[in-house]
């Protein structure tokens, strides 16, 4: 197995080859903020907060789908990473209705919490208040799409560990949305088996557990873990940490 | 020549509002309006949204009194899901009101209202609230404060947060109660027994200089409604409806507040965002009804407390029985605070509240929710339709404020009558206007009185309009 050796942020680190820059800084405590990847899953560098600045590049990278190389150096927290992040952030809250005060989710959500570490105090964009449907049709779960922000953690869970990809995206840009099935409500999907995992996966208030009230909804994705190392090395481990 | 004053914004009162005197060619006050001029529109907001949400939704609504539409959103919730909450969920739920109750009532008469009552209503514009009094009366101005940060410990360590607790759920609370949480309460009993006491004789010592207000702030018939037990007994939580007219007699009992619809009518007018409820049986305008801590006390055959009763015996023997003064609002908000501080005394010495089952669980069992309880101001119905997958379609908020708003027409229009000059309108006289509002202790959105504005904004005005003179110019 052949090592790369590299500098993140001055810190001299090594990876694996084919590992990713994200996996190599976060190993060795460097934490680099992200909405979509999630340990377990493949990545599809969605959200964009994970670039990172790579000399000798003059484009700027998604840690989480580029690969660590030899004598790379890499800055994850400069001026100008910090501004994209917080535009970032803020398109994603002006591009649906995010309205923290009144979610499930208020309190424990990562896109509550990476506005909160960047700084975003207010939001410079105009709001698209677009007009999205509550999903409830669902036994024991909800899908809000106003709280969506398209990380695809729910179609990426449910095609590669359950097995069952119910969840898809349908639509463009600004239109992209989650669908069931062949965009049926829910409830009416033939092929969900109701396991639950993305509504754990999900980083917002998007999908929740029908019966919560504001603040109440928490996740758990440790299962996540458990399950992958299960198949992947045939070792049943549960990991303490969320 | 025939003249409008404005008095804009209307101050220490929670929220927005202002108000128009029209004065005719004689220069006598001929009618009054009380406008309310934001619109909040949570009865939308509340569309397309799961019901479970309702209760931390409703509650923005509202930073004074989030408790009661947390409560009433809850309690809608209880009826769609087909369930009664555990006892100890009620219980739990009947301290978070009595503690708004406590704060609420609090920040109405020492923050509101003591800076007319006791710095004078002729006393300086710029000195009259409540950091005036804080350097006239420190002590006074400080068991003020201390009252309101009881009620508040009391709804943070219940609901979580002191504003907007997310405690109370569809189905019950979210958490039972330990035992040193209980105690750490009541700690606090004897020291907010003594302060509302203090507040309740300093009151009554004062009435004696203040017959013109308790005469012309609105003192008119009308009709009462509150909420009361089985016994008759003043209840906040879960009540029956009753009505009782001026003269005192019973004109409606043991009413269903899920019902509300069918014996209360809401009427509304160009100039003001507020509904207009009325008692139907008696049609619009002439279903006037008032609700609230007077029309409480007006309403229970007693409050259920002994410290209470005995003031409300004194109560009606001074101020009648029913009491048509509105003034007399704050005499009640006192008597309710000592019922207030007794009840919170006998729920946290009652070991049902600390049961660990606070939660029923069940899925949805009806389309229709509704829910009441009596807010600090008055009862509070909150009415939901559902569709099948449990999304509100249809939401309608009776609030407690809006049931008052014909009363509180009636009083602005007395107050401006006897105590506004055209020619010459002292301030003082437009501040017992004012006055007559804040004996009701509206609540027209969640907003407070800034400090540090112009206290009082007059505008005399054509009857085309136009302008004519301001004060301060």
């Amino acid at each position: 197995m052949s090592v790369k050796t590299l500098t993140i942020d001055g810190r001299p680190v090594t990876g694996r080859a084919g590992e990713t820059i994200f996996n190599v800084a976060w190993d060795n405590g460097i934490r680099i903020p992200r909405l979509c990847h999630v340990g377990g899953l493949t990545d599809v560098g969605a959200c964009r907060l994970c670039l990172v600045e790579i000399e000798g590049q003059n484009r700027l990278a998604a840690a989480c789908l580029t690969p660590v190389e030899e004598g790379m150096v890499v800055r994850t927290q400069t001026d100008r990473l910090r501004e994209h992040r917080r535009l970032l952030v803020e398109l994603l809250l002006a591009e649906r209705n995010h309205v923290c005060s009144v979610c499930v989710m208020n309190g424990a959500c990562e896109l509550q919490d990476l506005a909160a570490e960047l700084g975003v105090d207010h939001v410079r964009l105009r709001y698209l208040h677009p007009k999205l449907e509550v999903d409830t049709s669902h036994e024991r779960f909800g899908m809000d799409h106003n709280r969506c922000v398209l990380c695809t953690r729910c179609v990426r869970v449910c095609d590669e560990v359950e097995g069952a990809h119910t969840k898809d995206v349908a639509g463009r840009g600004t239109l992209s949305r989650i669908i069931h099935d062949l965009d049926q409500p829910w409830g009416e999907s033939d092929t969900c088996t109701g396991c639950g995992k993305c509504v754990h996966v999900c980083p917002t208030g998007a999908l929740f557990t029908k019966g919560k009230s504001v603040m109440e909804m928490i996740k758990d994705r440790r299962f996540l873990k458990y399950i992958v190392t299960a198949r992947e090395r045939r070792q049943w481990i549960l990991q303490e940490e969320k | 020549m025939a003249k409008r004053i404005v008095i804009d914004p209307v101050t220490r009162i929670e929220g927005h509002a202002r108000i128009s005197i029209y004065v005719n060619e004689a220069g006598e006050v001929e009618a009054a309006q009380f406008h309310v001029g934001e619109f909040r529109g949570f009865e939308k907001f509340a569309q397309g949204r799961p019901f479970h949400e309702m209760p931390g939704l409703m509650a923005r609504t509202c930073g004074i009194c989030p408790v009661s539409h947390v409560l009433a959103g809850s309690r809608a919730g209880d009826m769609l899901l087909g369930l009664d909450p555990p006892p100890a969920a009620r219980a739990q739920r009947r301290l978070l009101n009595y503690a708004q109750h406590l704060q609420s009532h609090a920040l109405s008469f020492f923050y509101l209202s003591c800076p007319d009552l006791l710095l004078g209503f002729d006393s300086p514009p710029e000195r009259r609230h409540i950091l005036g009094l804080a350097e006239a009366d420190p002590g006074f101005v400080r068991r003020g404060v201390r009252l309101r940060q009881f009620g508040q410990t009391i709804i943070e360590t219940i609901g979580g947060r002191r504003v907007h607790p997310p405690g109370s759920v569809p189905g019950g609370m979210t958490r039972p109660l330990e035992r040193e949480e209980v105690e750490r309460i009541r700690q606090w009993l004897p020291e907010a027994l003594e302060s509302v006491q203090m507040a309740l004789d300093r009151f009554k010592a004062l009435l004696g200089q203040f017959q013109e207000e308790i005469a012309s702030l609105g003192d008119f018939p009308s009709l009462f409604m509150g909420m009361v037990n089985g016994q008759g007994e003043l209840e906040i939580y879960d009540g029956a409806i009753r009505f009782v007219d001026a003269a005192g007699n019973l004109v409606a009992d043991n009413l269903d507040p899920a019902r509300y619809f069918t014996y209360i009518g809401e009427a509304s007018e160009e100039w003001s965002y507020m509904k207009f409820p009325y008692y139907r049986p008696l049609g619009y305008p002439g279903g006037m009804y008032r609700v609230g801590p007077l029309a409480r006390l007006n309403v229970c055959t007693r409050v259920g407390t002994p410290l209470a009763d005995r003031e409300l015996r004194e109560f009606r023997q001074r101020a009648g029985r029913p009491a048509c003064a509105t003034f007399h609002y704050h005499w009640a908000r006192l008597i309710e605070m000592l019922h207030a501080v007794e009840r919170i005394d006998e729920i946290t010495a009652d070991d049902v509240l600390l049961d660990p089952r606070v939660r029923a669980r069940a899925g949805q069992n009806a389309n229709v929710g509704i829910g009441a309880c009596e807010a600090p101001r008055g009862t509070l119905f909150h009415h939901y339709e559902v569709d099948d997958t449990g999304l509100v379609r249809r939401a309608n908020l009776l609030i407690a404020t809006g049931q008052n708003n014909l009363a509180m027409n009636q009083a602005v229009t007395q107050a401006a009558k006897r105590f506004v000059r055209a020619d010459d309108p002292a301030e003082g006289g437009l501040n017992r206007v004012e006055a007559a509002i804040r004996c009701f202790d509206p609540c027209l959105s969640c907003a407070t009185h800034a400090f540090g504005r112009i206290p009082l904004l007059v505008e005399f005005r054509r009857r085309d309009g136009s302008l004519l003179r301001r004060l301060p110019a």
